[in-house]
């Protein structure tokens, strides 16, 4: 884990965002997103890292505090300092959050399979914590919004219907160093800019350390590959490790399947999502 | 109106206003050395349901009763503004004919409200081809009739696997609620027909003071710079083909979200020289009131006499000579 600090710098660069356009869109976004299908309210799973709490921020910006409802689901093992951000994100935004302990569900069934290794248990947690949302979602009568930023989703690094599972995601479409742009412009807490990025799903994990790169840097060559459909050679070129582009082509390519509904059998004239293209928001 | 079957298609021969002579468009126009007047426009910045015929003619009712009132002379509303969007398989459930009921309550408002209407749909074909449109109605009439040409299939588009490409780019007499003291030639250029210079370029030659832009451009680049980067193409492009054609340019793009696209807004007029003269700030629905003047097309045409100059006799024997080459890929 890191011990420094630091904040993730995207103000500058290939990656620099116009906050305030894109603010001003996802805010649209949202309250489109959830009316559109008979809804008034958002609900979001709030860690207390950046990607949570700017989808929190967007929402009570866009639906306003009263219709945003904000569920930190920690576990045992759970770094306390995510608790006390949640709690910061919260009152800077004039919320409350719900608190759900997932560790009596996850302990039980983990009694059962006492030799599951800690990908196992994280997958489990974040599923648990998805099945909790979809759960209050009903109760709150709350659209359930995503959290999965485009960094997370093109590497797969994050759990399939677990915290992937959504309706709306309103930062699906921005790196993690645009996360921290947009969080910084929206004035989020402190401590939630600075400290270092992690699925807090085991004491001590860091998502630079597991990646194996920074941020910054898979970023940028996400960028060049995806956005600027630039060739590895050419990536390479520009003075990125090959390595590290190697690493990142390779996690793209291999996670495409969590990007994409489940795979149906074609037998008709008329396939679901091959010849049946319907708009989702059909009939809306 | 009547319509009548030619080889090429469907031509309204009822175009103009009983009592006044049909015009060659051209030959020279006749104009007052003080061509004065001005006409009221309005330009709807309109979010249409997707796929909800009935509830966007409502809609539409309402906004043309409103800029009626207000005296407009033309309401102008976007792309497909009868439908929405991106229909995808919901193309042929969606899709009118001329003689649709819908259009029939159109004609109605224009007739009732003494105001002209430019409004976009999915028209069916006899042979069941489905055009992304817009008609120009007056009075009751469906004046013009413009099939969007150029179909993006790119990016985030996905036009010719549903539509029928139009093959025509036509200018024609605009009534403006028969309340112009002018004569007024307009063309309609449907959203990428915008973006291939020669469709303004064949509507200037045939006399137009008067482009009409309906749009449905989604808001696309979230970087620096970037993030007005489809506004900033129809800026210049609408700035452009104003002055360099010495015509109004009355762009009207949709509000709105569809699938999280959120379209951008961003409606305007341009004026003859290539200045913005009024622009929705923003990508809310909302309805832009402005008033054409003449005497600005006149002043921009005596300053910059460039359509007298155009040199028609060289781009067609240019224009022959390529088109005995081999065509380049």
């Amino acid at each position: 884990m890191s011990t420094t600090p630091r904040p993730i710098d995207s103000d500058a660069g290939p990656l620099a965002v116009d906050a305030a356009f894109v603010i001003e869109l996802l805010r649209g976004f949202i309250a489109d997103g959830v009316r559109k299908v008979g809804f008034e309210r958002g609900i979001v799973g709030l860690s207390g890292g950046v990607d949570s709490s700017l989808v929190t921020a967007l929402a009570v910006s866009s639906l306003g505090a009263d219709n945003v409802v904000a569920v930190f689901m920690p576990y045992r093992s759970s770094d306390p300092q995510s608790r006390i951000d949640a709690q910061a994100v919260c009152d800077s935004l004039g919320i409350t959050p719900t608190i759900v302990d997932i560790t009596p569900q996850v302990d039980a069934y983990f009694e059962e399979f006492p030799d599951a290794d800690r990908t196992r248990r994280g997958n489990k947690m974040a599923r648990e914590r998805m099945s909790i949302l979809y759960d209050h979602s009903m109760t709150e009568r709350a659209l359930v919004l995503g959290t999965s930023n485009k960094t997370e989703l093109l590497l797969g690094y994050g759990t399939l219907f677990g915290d992937m599972a959504s309706a709306l995601n309103p930062i699906g479409d921005l790196y993690k160093t645009q996360v921290y742009a947009l969080a910084r412009a929206l004035g989020l807490p402190h401590s939630v800019l600075t400290k270092a990025p992690s699925a807090d799903l085991w004491a001590g994990q860091s998502d630079e350390d597991e990646l194996g790169m920074r941020y910054a840097v898979v970023d940028e060559v996400l960028h060049l590959l995806v956005d600027e459909r630039r060739s590895r050679a050419e990536v390479v070129a520009l003075g990125f490790d090959p390595g590290d582009v190697d690493n990142v082509v390779a996690r793209v390519r291999g996670s495409q399947y969590k990007r994409r509904p489940p795979v149906i059998a074609k037998l008709s004239n008329r396939t679901i999502d091959r010849e049946f293209r319907y708009p989702r928001d059909w009939g809306r | 109106m009547v319509l009548e079957r030619s080889r090429t298609g469907v031509i309204p021969v009822a175009a103009v206003p009983a009592g006044t002579a049909v015009h060659d468009p051209l030959t020279l126009r006749e104009a007052g050395p003080d061509p004065a007047g001005s006409v009221s426009i309005a330009l709807a910045q309109f979010y249409p349901r997707l796929g909800d015929v009935a509830a966007n003619l409502g809609a539409h009712l309402t906004i043309v009763s409103s800029a009626a009132a207000t005296g407009a002379a033309l309401v102008v509303f976007p792309e497909l503004s009868l439908t929405g969007y991106f229909l995808k398989d919901q193309v042929p459930d969606v899709a009118l004919g001329l003689r649709a009921p819908e259009i029939d309550a159109l004609r109605d408002a224009s007739r009732a409200g003494g105001i002209d209407i430019v409004a976009g749909l999915i028209l069916e074909s006899a042979g069941h081809r489905f055009y992304n449109s817009s008609l120009y109605i007056s009075a009751g009439e469906i004046v013009h009739v413009h099939r969007k040409v150029y179909l993006p299939t790119y990016g985030l588009f996905d036009e010719q696997r549903y539509l029928a490409a139009g093959d025509r780019f036509r200018a024609f007499d605009a009534p403006l609620g028969d309340r112009a003291e002018h004569r007024w030639r307009a063309g309609i250029l449907i959203c990428e027909d915008l973006w291939h210079p020669s469709a303004a370029t064949l509507l200037a030659r045939q006399g137009v003071d008067l482009i009409i832009c309906p749009s449905a451009s989604p808001g696309r680049g979230l970087l620096q710079g970037e993030a007005v980067g489809t506004a900033s193409s129809y800026d210049v492009m609408t700035r452009t083909y104003a002055q360099l054609f010495t015509t109004y340019v009355l762009y009207c793009n949709r509000s709105g979200f569809e699938d999280g696209v959120g379209f951008w807004g961003g409606s305007r007029v341009v004026d003859p020289v290539g200045t913005v003269v009024a622009e929705v700030a923003g990508a809310h629905e909302s309805v832009l009131y402005h008033s054409l003047e003449r005497s600005a097309v006149r002043r921009a045409r005596v300053a910059y006499p460039l359509l007298r100059d155009e040199r028609n006799d060289v781009n067609d024997a240019e224009t022959d000579r390529l088109r005995r080459r081999p065509a380049g890929g």
